[in-house]
């Protein structure tokens, strides 16, 4: 699935990063042990946390992107970090539920 | 290759904003080491556990990573406190992060869990008011 279809259909902003890739899946959490854990190669991750931490743990699970959801914005360091680090964040007024409802009509993800 | 290939780093206790930056830097001098993906991320996913349970619970300790022809191991020592009861730490969910900490998002009870699910071998020597050693090791084919 094109990032690109679901920033246009969604209304995603996308504040750092590229916006030209793919994603594979989706995991929605805010735990990072458990997104660690759970956030696939090439998934789009949904949270609502927005520290420095959340961009190590995009950078090192190498998801697609990170969507935070509820206009939730990234801290300072972690918008630095993201930029240092290529990790594509996107930016939604949805709720993490309404999100996920969204990205199920386009299909099923792992 | 000829060599173990060692990697050294100090990982500051307390310092939740470069928290991670050893596995980060792990994971791109593996890929520069042309080290498999899926070795490389379950390599990065154990340390970074194990660093941010260093940054937590510790108040740092140091990193160290030995690449062979057939496996990668990390040694993670710290001075910290020592971990009371292992089996009881190894149990999915159970923690004992501070709320402040549990605010950033860590302190799910799956740091040591992680480690193990992702590594093919760990073992951990620890002893109260001295401190933790976790050796961890990926066979790579």
């Amino acid at each position: 699935m094109k990032l690109s279809d679901v920033i246009d259909s969604l209304s995603l902003t996308v504040v750092t990063g590229a916006a030209d890739g793919c994603f594979e899946g989706v995991y929605a959490g805010d735990f990072l042990s458990r997104a660690m854990s759970r956030v696939g190669a090439g998934d789009l991750w949904i949270t609502i946390m927005n520290n420095v931490n959340v961009i190590a743990v995009a950078s090192l699970t190498d998801a697609s992107a990170v969507l935070l959801a509820e206009d939730v914005s990234l801290m300072p360091d972690a918008l630095d970090a993201a930029r240092e680090k290529d990790v594509t964040v996107l930016s939604s007024g949805m709720s993490v539920y309404e999100l996920c409802v969204a990205l199920g009509k386009f299909g099923t993800f792992s | 290759m000829a060599e173990n290939v060692v990697f050294h780093f100090d990982v500051d206790g307390e310092d939740f904003s470069s928290a991670g930056g050893a596995s980060v830097t792990v994971k791109k001098k593996l890929r520069q080491l042309g080290i498999a993906p899926e070795y490389i991320r379950r390599v990065a996913i154990a340390m970074y556990e194990g660093e941010i349970n260093m940054v937590i619970h510790a108040n740092g300790g140091s990193a160290d990573v030995i690449v062979s022809d057939d496996e990668i191991k990390i040694v993670l020592t710290d001075t910290g406190p020592g971990i009371p009861d292992v089996s009881l730490a190894m149990q999915e969910g159970y923690s004992t992060a501070r709320d402040n900490i549990r605010s950033l998002g860590f302190g799910a009870g799956m740091g040591l869990p992680n480690m193990k699910k992702y590594t093919d071998t760990m073992e951990i020597d620890t002893e109260l008011g001295r401190g933790t050693t976790i050796t961890m090791t990926v066979k790579i084919a």
